[in-house]
């Protein structure tokens, strides 16, 4: 497996201060393109490096910078969005804390390759002892000249600001964002217009994750087309996984996409396996919003293909049996979980955090979580599965952000791959309260009557 | 240009440029919608409007979009009915349904209400949620607007009109999911002088209408009538609903050229003065000039009356800014035209011929509101719009947004995407320019305010002028600061594509008026449209500006032999425009006193003969509003005992003086074709407007809506048989549920309904498209097109620049939306927000003359003292104080004059 290219130097002590992070090769990168690149040639090689966005949505860094409107005539700006609060994601708050040059190397040169003179750093509000970090080496970097006006004696100049939220997830959606920076209530905008041409104070805008602006700085140091090595296929480079649940190892590893799926749960070095010698049941692999997977498919795909680290491979298969890298949460779930409880402490949380702009996302939402909590604690019926189903369906691809559809997979997806669980707590609601979940799933000596959709599921 | 759709299968021809949801209402095409409305745009929130967009002729999929937010371009194929895109949509009600309380049987704003349209027209009907619903608690908002939360379904219309629209600041949403809350920081009053649209624009029961709900009627039972609003000078147009006699709301009727789909508070709240106890309700007569009336059987009003008028002398007529032409023209005919006089002072009356004339230049152009909310670039001069014609106010806030508007436009953002728009313009606005004596709330939008005295402000005007076309007089001696404002706004006018000026005779200033005027007439020789609107007091006064009359001081100064022996006044209360003695002194001479009014008031308790007329929800007139448009209202139910319409009443009292040209005044389209005929600025007048016996189809037009109910058992209590409904001879409109079933003219609308939509919402479907015209036109003519005068004569300046005196305050007014104005102030509802007297002086003023800031301070004028709250503004200049003009148990006051103040304990 190819070496590590942002947490290369992570474990080296003090490399959270400028003269440590300086000393081992920071800052070369800006140098690098500050001095003996131009705006342009930077951007082409973030397009050569084939790197996507490691918000969510995957999607290519150089072509969002080439939408930036640069033929408007009021300032751009570069938006880091650090309001990682996706469960099962915490890659970008490592990042912060271990590295915060690395993200800042990254917001100087991309700052360079866009033309943008402000940047804002929009970090999540429970993130508090973070903010503390980054204003910190912000401060480190104004008193080396990386940072202030002519940089490095160049015509270009940058000021940062972090900027803490409230609280809210959805705010870490790139529009609400931009209206909770703005001041406003963290309601998502329609797009269009898109922030590259209305963005933040209606002007040129680019939103990118954390982690994506961390890699340009590598990137630079190791050009675009070395980037674009690591890794397989589509999905170059390496990704951070943030692992936790039920697995030996929880925490961050950065890895070489591509790392069969497998691996990354087994392979000592990785998670290490299922905790206490237990079988796996499930993993939600790419933060909670993304369908949730049981063993057998996210072992291997339908086809009976490996499953891969990948953007594509995770995908493979669409919503009838795949799912997707998204934010790289993954979360891993043993054969006592409860699928169940899972997606109701999952659609609470997706209740909870709607924007309440949207009538089918604020409503389903609520309405799902009211009926999972009473399929969980036993009061469910048999129509409420398929009213799920529905409720969902209605959400999916019918809102103005992509909350509702994060909401309605979760849902969806349990139902698609353990609807015997959801049946069988409607049926067996004291069973439920001790039962060892892991069983259901092999047991196919259940009874249990069609839900009345004239499908039977086992 | 038009472009080729196909809806459903159907193609059709549509103006480009508009939203798919917008052009199916036009084309009359159910869409069920919340979020979009016509006046504000889409946001796209609500995701009702869903329908299919089907990528080309070959797609059989298609996917889902909103309608709102889908632009209409050539070769658009969309489905309304797919089946998904219906399941789609009753799925959204649903959803908004599992905590909406569905307590429609008590609900205020049940059979009227948009989400009961919706939820028909979706089809959703069964309900799967089977779970507690979400309750909130309701606040208190003041007099005028009622509070259910639990009946939210979250469209933020409430939220986008009240702040976005009106540039409210305390309504707003809090909290998230589905925890939504709209309302105030705290439980208060409703600041917005526009409160009470969130009635209308709320598509649920969430904000009703709490005077209509103190004597809850359903809607359906209301007995309708097109009426025109006459508290102030615009003249919005109204429906006014009727239930047992009493006049119970007061809704917004649609005027493209006017308010469109909005009324301000006191429109819409002030109507409670028709129902109150101060109601005169029988004749009187009092025996002496030292007693008050007291009532008297018809046959002794009659042989007084017969007695005052034939054996009069000379009779002499004041007429009314806030009657009817009709019953004014009548009483010009009782008395003559010498004899006729306009009811205004002196100064107002001056101010109102000037105006008119002014208005009537071939150079000037009087706009329509719709026109001001098309500026780009306004000057006011001198007039607090806000609360001297409120809707004026809100027309100007919507002219501010058009620059951000163009701005979005430029980058590809059509105007109906209100949130890109807002977006794009962010803190771009055309200029408006506030000229005005003390701070005002149109401030806030105005990209630069000046604050001077009258004087000053005029000055400043007439320099504006002469910057933009030589041809008009100059001003000497203004100080710099002076010079670069009226460089400013000459610039700024000349600028822009559609500049417009904005003045009033609030102020009583005629060199204001004149300033304003030569503004409009260099516009106009600089190749712009010389665009002036001018803001008169009453919704009248215009009307009467363009009769023969005398202002009233006229005939209070004539020799006491020669003034007259009798005096018949018309819904004019005098203590309100002169002074106490003046008008005591005038009322003791006449010996006959006659007083047609419908209130009593300090005029009406010095007339001999008192005889009781309808309010314009009794009667049915013509009013002329301050653009110049001519507009009819109708009785809205008959009058209760012996009052009658004042143009009847006066005709009586013509025959009774032995003038019988009156008696063939049967109906009122008589007396209307008799004033048309008389006066040659009405001639326009007879023709236009359907009279009495208009049908449609044989038919006359219903008041009452078809679900009209329980007819038979209204008045079961007193006779279980159902009376012949009365009969409106007057009106095209019958006191019915029973006539035509086809729209009647823009004019003459009582209800909005068409099939699927029992709410307002329904008012689209009225329109040649939302927030346009009403089909057939919009409601009203202007009167003002004549242009009487062509060739140019600047204005000069007459008085010179303001020196303040020491120890000397010049005291103007400032009127009151609540308050100010005579009849809204008598209801209870708006009663309870008119403040108390105050007066307004920058800090270093009041410092000086020892007096502090919400103390009663004793205010000392010429002719009378009166003690008043002292407000400070640190804006109003050294030497001025704005005093709070017209509020009930203030003494008149000729405004402006100097004045003194002092500490009241001191
Ligand atoms: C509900 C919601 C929450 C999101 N939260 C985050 C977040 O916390 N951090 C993040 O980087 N992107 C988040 N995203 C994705 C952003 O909208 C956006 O796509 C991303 O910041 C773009 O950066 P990238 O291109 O570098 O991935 C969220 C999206 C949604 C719909
Ligand atoms: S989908 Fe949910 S979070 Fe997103 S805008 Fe709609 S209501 Fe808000
Ligand atoms: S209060 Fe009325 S207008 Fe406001 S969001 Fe709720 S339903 Fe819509
Ligand atoms: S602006 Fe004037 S005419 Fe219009 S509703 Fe208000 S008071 Fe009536
Ligand atoms: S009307 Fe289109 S989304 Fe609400």
């Amino acid at each position: 497996m190819g070496g590590k290219v942002l947490l290369a130097n992570v474990d080296i002590p003090g490399i959270r201060g400028f003269d440590t992070y300086r000393a081992h090769g920071g800052y070369i990168a800006v140098e690098k393109a500050l001095r003996e690149m131009t705006a342009t040639e930077v951007s082409l090689e973030v397009h050569k490096s084939g790197l996507r966005g490691r918000g969510g949505a995957g999607f290519p860094t150089g072509l969002k910078w080439s939408f930036l409107d640069r033929k408007s005539d009021k300032p751009r700006y570069l938006v880091c969005n650090a309001d990682e609060s996706e469960p099962g994601t915490f890659k970008d708050r490592y990042l912060m804390h271990h590295l915060p040059h690395l993200l800042l190397e990254g917001l100087i040169i991309s700052s360079y390759a866009l033309g943008v003179e402000t940047c804002y750093i929009y970090i999540r509000g429970e993130f508090k002892y973070l903010v503390g970090v980054l204003e910190k080496a912000i401060k480190e970097a104004y008193q080396h000249g990386f940072l202030g006006e002519r940089i490095l004696g160049t015509g270009f100049s940058l000021k940062i600001y972090v900027h803490p939220g409230a609280g809210a997830y959805i705010c870490g959606e790139e529009t609400a964002l931009l209206e909770s920076l703005e001041g406003k209530r963290g309601n998502p905008r329609i797009k269009p217009p898109f922030p590259a041409f209305k963005g933040l104070y209606g002007c040129p805008t680019v939103v990118n994750n954390v982690e994506t602006l961390a890699a340009v700085g590598p990137i630079i140091n190791m050009g675009g087309e070395a980037y674009a090595k690591i890794g397989r296929g589509r999905s170059t480079g390496t990704k951070l996984i943030s692992a936790c649940g039920h697995i030996n190892n929880p925490g961050v590893y950065e890895i070489e996409m591509g790392l069969p799926v497998e691996d990354f749960i087994y392979a000592p070095r990785y998670c290490g396996g299922i905790a206490n010698d237990k079988l796996l049941k499930a993993v939600i692999p790419g933060g909670s919003s993304v369908p949730i997977l049981p063993a057998d498919l996210i072992l291997n795909t339908a086809q009976g293909e490996q499953r891969l680290m990948t953007f594509e491979s995770l995908a493979e298969g669409d919503f009838e049996s795949g799912t997707m890298l998204g934010s790289g949460g993954f979360i891993v779930l043993d054969e006592d979980a409860c699928i169940v409880r899972n997606t109701l402490n999952l659609t609470r949380f997706y209740r909870h955090e709607s924007c309440g702009q949207c009538s089918p996302c604020r409503e389903g939402t609520g309405w799902m979580e009211k009926v999972l909590h009473r399929i969980e604690h036993g009061e469910g019926k048999m129509s409420d599965i398929d009213l799920l189903v529905r409720v969902a369906k209605n959400i999916e691809g019918n809102t103005i952000c992509p909350l509702g559809d994060a909401a309605a997979w979760p849902v969806a997806s349990a139902i698609r791959h353990f609807r015997r669980e959801f049946v069988y707590h409607v049926k067996f609601p004291e069973v439920v309260k001790n039962i060892d979940h892991g069983a259901i799933q092999s047991d196919t000596e259940l009874l249990i009557p069609d839900s009345g959709t004239g499908i039977k599921y086992w | 240009m038009m472009v080729k759709i196909q809806i459903d299968g159907t193609y059709y021809d549509v103006k480009p440029g508009k939203n798919l949801l917008e052009t199916c209402l036009a084309l009359g095409i159910d869409v069920p919608h919340f979020c979009y409305h016509g006046a504000m745009g889409s946001v796209g929130a609500c995701r009702l409007c869903a329908v299919k967009k089907f990528r080309d002729p070959c797609d059989q999929k298609g996917r889902i979009i909103m309608s709102c937010m889908e632009p209409v371009n050539e070769g658009l194929i969309v489905s309304v009915n797919d089946p998904d895109a219906k399941m789609f949509r009753a799925a959204i009600l649903e959803s908004l349904m599992i905590n909406h309380p569905h307590d429609c049987p008590v609900c205020d704003e049940g059979g009227e209400c948009h989400l009961q349209d919706m939820l028909v027209m979706t089809g959703h009907n069964y309900r799967r949620f089977d779970f507690k619903k979400r309750t909130h608690f309701n606040q208190y908002l003041g007099p005028f607007i009622s509070h259910e939360m639990n009946r939210c379904i979250q469209c933020y219309r409430c939220v986008r009109f009240y702040d976005d629209y009106t540039g409210g600041k305390d309504l707003a949403v809090f909290g998230s999911h589905d925890h939504l809350y709209f309302g105030r920081g705290e439980d208060g009053i409703l600041e917005s002088e526009f409160s009470g649209n969130l009635v209308e624009v709320c598509p649920t029961g969430v904000f009703t209408d709490k005077t209509l709900k103190e004597h809850y009627t359903r809607k359906w039972d209301l007995s309708n009538t097109p009426s025109v609003c006459v508290h102030c000078s615009i003249g919005c147009n109204t429906i006014a609903g009727e239930r047992y006699g009493k006049l119970r709301r007061i809704m917004s009727r649609y005027n493209g050229a006017v308010n469109g789909y909005f009324l301000c508070d006191r429109g819409r709240f002030g109507y409670q003065f028709v129902n109150v106890e101060n109601r005169i309700g029988e004749a009187q007569i009092r025996t002496s000039k030292n007693s008050n009336p007291v009532e008297a059987t018809p046959d002794m009003i009659a042989s007084a009356c017969a007695e005052a008028l034939s054996g009069s002398k000379k009779i002499a007529g004041i007429g009314s800014p806030r009657a009817s032409l009709e019953a004014n023209f009548a009483l010009q005919k009782l008395v003559g035209k010498e004899n006729f006089f306009a009811g205004v002072s002196r100064t107002e009356h001056t101010l109102a011929k000037t105006a008119i004339d002014i208005l009537q230049h071939e150079a000037i152009h009087s706009p329509s509101l719709k026109e001001i909310e098309k500026a780009d670039a306004i000057l006011i001069l001198g007039e607090d719009l806000t609360n001297t014609a409120p809707m004026a106010a809100l027309a100007v806030r919507q002219a501010a947004r058009n620059k951000g508007i163009e701005v979005a436009g430029n980058s590809g953002i059509p105007p109906w995407n209100d949130y890109a728009v807002r977006l794009k313009a962010q803190d771009v606005k055309s200029p408006i320019i506030m000229a005005n004596p003390f701070s005002a709330k149109l401030d806030e939008i105005a990209e630069k305010t000046y604050r001077a005295a009258y004087s000053d402000i005029a000055r400043v005007g007439f320099a504006v002028a002469a910057l933009i076309n030589d041809g008009a007089p100059g001003v000497k001696g203004l100080s710099k600061e002076q010079l670069s404002m009226a460089q400013h706004i000459a610039n700024a006018l000349k600028e822009a594509k559609n500049p417009m000026v904005i003045t009033g005779t609030h102020g009583g200033s005629e060199d204001m008026v004149h300033a304003a005027a030569n503004i409009a007439m260099a516009l106009f020789l600089h190749g712009k449209e010389g665009a002036l609107s001018i803001v008169f007091p009453e919704c009248n006064s215009m009307g009467l500006g363009m009769m023969d009359g005398k202002p009233f001081e006229d005939l209070a100064g004539l020799p006491a032999d020669s003034t007259c022996d009798t005096l018949v006044i018309l819904e004019n209360d005098l203590y309100r425009r002169a002074d106490q003695s003046l008008i005591d002194d005038l009322l003791e001479r006449c010996k006959n006193v006659i007083v047609l009014d419908h209130l009593i008031t300090g005029t009406t308790l010095k007339s001999d003969i008192l005889l009781p007329v309808g309010t314009f929800a009794e009667s049915e007139g013509t009013l002329v509003n301050n653009e110049g448009r001519a507009q009819r209202f109708y009785r809205v139910f008959p009058a209760e005992g012996t009052v009658i319409e004042s143009w009847r009443q006066l005709k009586e009292l013509m025959i009774f003086s032995g003038n019988h040209e009156s008696a063939s005044w049967e109906n009122f389209d008589h007396v209307a074709q008799a004033m048309s005929d008389s006066i040659p600025a009405f001639a326009k007048i007879k023709g236009h407007m359907p009279g009495a016996d208009f049908r449609i189809l044989n038919e006359k037009i219903k008041r009452q809506t078809m679900r009209f109910s329980g007819r038979t058992a209204m008045n079961a209590q007193f006779s279980v048989s159902e009376p012949k409904s009365p009969v409106d001879p007057d009106s095209p409109l019958a006191f019915s549920m029973e006539g035509a079933n086809e729209t009647p003219p823009s004019s003459l609308v009582t209800n909005y309904w068409t099939p699927g939509w029992n709410s307002n919402n329904a008012m689209n479907f009225y329109l040649d498209e939302p927030n346009g015209s009403m089909k057939g036109g919009d409601p009203g003519f202007r009167l003002l097109e004549t242009a009487a005068t062509k060739h140019i004569l600047f204005f000069a300046p007459v008085t010179g620049a303001f020196t303040p005196e020491a120890g000397e305050w010049e005291i103007v007014p400032a009127y009151q939306i609540f308050g100010s104005e005579e009849l809204s102030s008598q209801g209870p509802a708006v009663a309870e927000r008119i403040p108390e007297p105050f007066i307004i002086m920058n800090r270093r003023d009041a410092e000086e003359a020892g007096v502090k800031e919400h103390e009663m301070i004793d205010l000392t004028l010429t002719r009378s003292s009166l003690q008043v709250k002292l407000k400070i503004d640190d804006n109003i200049p050294a030497g001025v104080a704005g005093l709070s003009t017209g509020l009930p148990g203030m003494p008149f006051l000729k405004l402006p004059e100097s004045g003194r103040v002092k500490n009241s304990k001191k």
